[in-house]
């Protein structure tokens, strides 16, 4: 363990003139010894480390990486938190039992507001914010597109949505920066009165930036619409399904050896008659 | 006064640099200042010059990752000011965690904690397995390993963007080093040191000793959180030429026979004649 003791006694023993393959047997136990510390403190530690990262429902800044990649870049410096008007965004702290250092948000205390000029991406020194996430160089200048970033989206829950039981409210209609695009309100009869509308907000994914602003203005006690990180809150369709509708989604056939089946004796004939087989019908 | 200001002009301006730094973080953060923003992880200073750690990049190319322009731009201005000239200035100049530490050791001495406990049973070369070990787990886990466990960020992240439970790795570190292990973080444990003790290693400043002056009283030896480094006092006049040196000038100040002082480092030639 210490060298210094070690290269001490090792001199003192040579003095005493002591078999030299003792002093080499020390040294074999001691660089075992290290080892076997060094793998126990890396076990606990990577255990630690590994325990401290997965926090897969929080929102991250405007153009953050995918949260994998995110984790890895973010050297935890705060300047996009410092760069931030309004104090949107914050820094794990230790025992927020988040990825301490990270920059996340909580819309419902106070959401993105969703800046034309995004000052918060483009200070971050690592890449962990994409700066070319949220723009475009057109002519040689670097163009803003707030609309572009995608850090959650925002779920309705319809049945604490008070709109929902009939009650006119749009309030998260209202907030949203994208009205009519990422939220739009969409009517239904009452039918408990029988003469009213019901107008029901509702998410378009394809546009949510995941702002919060709806969330922030939502009127329930707890917000009846929440934005949740998209890896989360999505779905995925998968290949199998083809919207034969959409010429550019049926071309994804092209080239296909179209529908594969299995052929067994009684696939010879079709369902109907293979069902119907041996049945008296009169 | 006058007495007061040889004794302890290093650590005089070493307080006032440390507190200056993480003040004007602060002050970035609270006022919006644009002098020095961020914290010691990376920063901008000016809203132009960017510093980053190096050690924390490292690890995050040890994770997989490439980092941006600034961070890389940053790490580079860091390395090459302490390889050239800072040696590891870094721990006794600039790092916050060095005035909790230094506190632990200063009551150590006062109390006469150390003649109870005289005998070194850990080693000072720890700091460099674990930062070996901070790699091999920034790789296997995608993530810098050592910056979720830094009680050195903790500290200078939690002054400047709210401590939450960070006060408890403080706390650990202080009681450990003043109870347990004399110099224990800094001097043994701290990979972040010891990387910047690798770094320096060949830094032009550096502490050197006059022999011919030294009277053995063993002050030097006493106040220096490295005390290994300084194995030529009394013996032969030489430059503290280790890279654990923290270049924090104590040795020199408690010094009152000239035998130690600040030089710019000789060249190789010069060393061997001596
Ligand atoms: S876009 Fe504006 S409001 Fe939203 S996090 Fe960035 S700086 Fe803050
Ligand atoms: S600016 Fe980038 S590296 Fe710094 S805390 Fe924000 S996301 Fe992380
Ligand atoms: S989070 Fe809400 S307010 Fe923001 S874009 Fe999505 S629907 Fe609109
Ligand atoms: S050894 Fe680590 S904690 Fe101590 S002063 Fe240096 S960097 Fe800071
Ligand atoms: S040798 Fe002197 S300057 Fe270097 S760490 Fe020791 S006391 Fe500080």
């Amino acid at each position: 363990m210490n060298n210094s003791k070690s290269l001490k006694e090792g001199e003192e023993m040579g003095k005493n003139k002591a078999p030299k393959n003792k002093e080499r047997r020390r040294f074999l136990i001691q660089m075992a010894q290290n080892v076997a510390i060094a793998t126990v403190g890396g076990l606990v530690w990577s255990a630690f480390v590994d325990e401290a990262k997965a926090a897969p429902l929080l929102l991250r800044p405007p153009g953050a990486k995918k949260e994998k990649d995110f984790i890895s870049l973010c050297i935890k410096c705060g300047l996009c938190v410092e760069a931030c008007p309004y104090d949107t965004l914050m820094l794990a702290k230790p025992g927020d039992n988040k990825p301490i250092g990270t920059p996340y948000f909580i819309p419902r205390d106070i959401p993105c507001y969703m800046c034309d000029d995004i000052p918060c991406v483009p200070p971050c020194p690592t890449g962990a914010l994409d700066i070319d996430s949220v723009s475009e160089v057109k002519e040689g200048k670097r163009v803003f597109d707030i609309t572009q970033m995608r850090m959650g989206v925002a779920i309705v829950d319809i049945k604490d949505c008070i709109a929902y039981w009939g009650i006119q409210c749009d309030a998260c209609y209202r907030a949203c920066p994208l009205l009519d695009k990422a939220i739009f309100m969409e009517y239904r009869q009452n039918e408990r009165t029988g003469k009213h509308a019901k107008l029901l907000p509702v998410v378009d994914p394809d546009y949510c930036t995941g702002c919060g602003l709806c969330e922030h203005a939502c009127v329930t006690e707890i917000a009846a619409i929440k934005v949740l990180p998209r890896d989360v809150a999505l779905g995925k369709v998968g290949s199998h399904y083809v919207k034969g509708w959409q010429k550019s989604d049926e071309r994804r056939l092209k080239g296909s050896k179209g529908i594969q089946t299995t052929v067994t004796p009684r696939s010879k004939k079709s369902a109907v008659e293979s069902l119907n087989e041996g049945i008296d019908f009169e | 006064m006058n007495k007061i200001w040889k004794k302890y002009r290093f650590l005089i301006l070493r307080r006032l640099t440390q507190i200056a730094i993480m003040f004007l973080y602060i002050a970035a953060n609270v006022w919006g200042w644009k002098i020095l923003e961020g914290n010691l992880s990376s920063s901008k200073v000016v809203d132009t010059i960017p510093l980053s750690d190096p050690y924390a990049v490292l690890q995050i190319f040890a994770a997989g990752s490439i980092v941006g322009a600034n961070a890389l731009i940053g790490a580079f201005i860091v390395t090459l000011f302490y390889m050239l000239i800072g040696g590891r200035a870094f721990c006794s100049w600039v790092c916050p965690v060095n005035m909790v530490t230094d506190l632990a050791n200063f009551i150590r001495r006062k109390g006469g904690f150390d003649k109870v406990e005289k005998k070194w049973w850990a080693s000072r070369n720890i700091r460099y397995w674990a930062m070996g070990l901070s790699f091999i787990i920034s790789f296997l886990l995608g993530t810098a390993a050592f910056e979720i466990v830094s009680p050195v960020s903790m500290t200078h992240r939690g002054l400047v963007f709210g401590m939450g439970f960070g006060w408890a790795a403080i706390l650990t570190i202080f009681l450990f080093d003043l109870f347990v292990l004399k110099n224990g973080w800094c001097g043994h444990i701290c990979p972040l040191g010891g990387f910047y003790s690798l770094v320096g290693r060949f830094s032009l400043f550096r502490v050197k000793h006059n022999q011919p002056n030294c009277t053995l009283c063993m002050k030097c030896k006493e106040v220096c959180p490295e005390k290994e480094v300084l194995f030529m006092i009394g013996k032969k006049s030489l430059s503290v030429n280790m890279g654990e040196c923290t270049l924090c000038g104590r040795c020199v100040e408690v010094c009152d026979d000239d035998a130690l002082n600040f030089s710019i480092r000789e060249f190789v030639k010069k060393e061997r004649k001596k």
